[in-house]
């Protein structure tokens, strides 16, 4: 942190005189308003999570980290968010392909729409989709006779997954999708490829990068979801209970250690994400 | 399936099957596209307004009596008038300061400043209780001063906050990186101080951007759930934000009351659509979250 409040101060030390007057005038309080606030609002509550955590012996953590229930919710937490994310990776990748290529009524409302998830609180998301699937809701009750039970089961967690993170993969692959242009398309049908050849061939390899990030992404925050899974879920360990709700049952207990161990778990995973996506978006931007 | 049309087709009818071929295969693919849509969004939006609706207005006017409807709304407007200033403060000063210099780090500090939508808000709210909390860093001495955090609202406001601290930055950022300095640099050679270039050159050239990044915290702060949830303990009429009180209405099957706190959000997040529709086509911005 030292490092990097101090390198900006003496990095520019090199510019004009009245470039460096003005420097000095203002750069120590930007910078000092922006770490101030980031050492109080973040640095401070991850410090006093990894400190809490450490106050565990290494087996102990472990202990918790890897029981039965916890092992259970991860099971449910990332293979859910995984099928979920996966799922908007197809058909998110379908409707940026509609949206972009081509036109019909109410494109415009329906590309504005995407981003409702962002928008909508995920307590709103949580309960209206509880009501739609749930046995007597207006799609729970077209599924109930096949047998097929979604609000409180693990299938209404996906659910609610897909809606919360239907927009990444749209709005990542959509630019992408916009500049890749046409005349390779029609290249590839002069020389003779199917269409179904220059999907795979010509348009497929450069959305790759994009759909993964926007699968990555969708990941991420389906992992992270609360709101809108523990309303939908009936929140039964080994069934549908997902990590974020058992951190939330451990600290309800006053169990602060378990909670902490959870926390922590899930924060490193997120940490290991966020540095995939940065490594899958450098690896998007080769085609720049 | 197209595959096959495409290469059983005979060769004389060739032109014609291409043009029958274009004319079915888009609008399968819409076809799915909007189903999938429906399904996932449409359906379940229309629904928060017709369960509130359903019997009219009636019911929704007299929820929005109720001493703990108003005190749930009263609290979720506070804690974003307390949430945007602050970030909003942060949210330029980080901008400021990181987008004009590349200097090393800052690739690190902009995956920092991103941090808070990678954390889990129940982590999140985690966190804030294992520093404010009895047991919690602070906890022996905040007691001591008689100050309480935790289940009240000042841990509320400091959870949102969290949730929605990286917004304005993150939209101002890529506005002050295009627009370079040029502008502000002629204004200090003609003599103006600090506060006359930010005010009348950055202001005015950030204003879209930064509209927009208040809009995404308003919407975020205004709905968010699991962070307050875990620091609030839920008291009906003291830390009962909006979206508590949807959860808490639903849980105690009062459907009726949970889906008129809900409308409100849905139209929260309706208006919010539609400004952020508005700023995008005024600045060409499609960004991804």
């Amino acid at each position: 942190m030292m490092a990097i409040s101090s390198n900006p101060v003496n990095s520019k030390r090199t510019p004009t005189g009245q470039n460096f007057l003005r420097n000095l005038f203002q750069m120590p309080w930007t910078w000092r308003i922006t770490l101030g606030y980031l050492t109080v609002m973040l640095f401070l509550p991850l410090g006093a999570m990894f400190l809490k955590a450490s106050t565990e012996s290494p087996s102990e953590f472990w202990r918790i980290a890897t029981s039965p229930i916890a092992l259970a919710t991860y099971d449910v937490t990332f293979t859910t968010s995984l099928i979920a994310a996966a799922f908007n990776g197809v058909f998110g990748t379908l409707i940026a392909w509609v949206l972009v290529r081509y036109d019909f009524p109410l494109k415009r409302f329906v590309d504005a729409s995407i981003d409702l998830p962002f928008a909508l609180p995920t307590a709103v998301a949580g309960l209206t989709l509880a009501t739609i699937y749930s046995d007597n809701g207006w799609i729970g009750s077209l599924l109930a006779p096949l047998g097929i039970k979604v609000s409180f089961t693990r299938l209404g967690v996906g659910v609610a997954m897909i809606f919360i993170s239907l927009p990444f993969v749209v709005r990542t692959v959509q630019p992408v999708m916009q500049e890749i242009e046409k005349e390779m398309e029609e290249a590839a049908w002069c020389l003779g490829a199917s269409q179904w050849t220059t999907f795979w061939r010509v348009i497929l390899p450069p959305l790759f990068p994009p759909i993964l990030t926007g699968v990555a992404l969708g990941f991420s925050r389906a992992v992270g979801e609360y709101g809108s899974t523990v309303i939908i879920a009936s929140n039964t360990p080994f069934k549908d209970l997902i990590a974020p709700v058992l951190i939330f049952q451990r600290l309800e207990q006053y169990d602060y250690s378990g909670a902490t161990v959870i926390g922590v778990v899930l924060l490193i995973i997120s940490l290991v994400m966020l540095l995939g996506i940065n490594i899958l978006q450098a690896w998007g931007r080769r085609y720049d | 399936m197209t595959k096959n049309d495409l290469s059983t087709a005979p060769p004389l009818s060739g032109k014609n099957s291409s043009k029958k071929e274009k004319s079915w295969v888009p609008v399968v693919l819409i076809g799915i596209a909007i189903a999938y849509l429906a399904l996932v969004l449409y359906i379940p939006a229309l629904n928060v307004f017709y369960q509130a609706f359903k019997k009219g207005f009636g019911p929704f006017l007299s929820n929005l009596t109720k001493p703990d409807f108003l005190n749930a709304i009263k609290l979720t407007v506070m804690l974003a008038a307390i949430a945007i200033p602050l970030n909003t403060v942060f949210g330029l000063c980080a901008a400021w300061a990181i987008a004009r210099r590349k200097f090393p780090g800052r690739a690190l500090i902009l995956s920092i400043l991103d941090l808070p939508f990678s954390i889990s808000p129940v982590v999140a709210g985690l966190m804030i209780v294992l520093v404010y909390g009895n047991n919690g860093l602070l906890g022996s001495w905040l007691q001591e001063h008689n100050l309480k955090i935790i289940f009240a609202f000042p841990g509320m406001a400091l959870a949102t906050a969290f949730v929605s601290m990286p917004f304005v930055a993150r939209e101002v950022i890529p506005v002050l990186e295009e627009t370079g300095s040029d502008q502000e640099e002629a204004a200090k050679t003609l003599g103006a101080n600090d506060w006359q270039i930010f005010w009348r050159v950055t202001l005015p050239n950030i204003r879209w951007g930064l509209l927009y990044g208040l809009i995404l915290t308003n919407a975020r702060a205004m709905g968010e759930f699991g962070a307050v949830s875990v620091v609030s303990g839920n008291i009906a009429g003291k830390t009962q934000s909006l979206p508590l009180f949807v959860e808490e209405a639903y849980k105690q099957y009062e459907t009726e009351a949970a889906y008129s706190a809900a409308v409100l959000l849905a139209l929260l997040a309706v208006v919010t659509l539609v400004l952020k529709e508005i700023l995008e086509r005024k600045t060409r911005i499609k960004e991804v979250e």
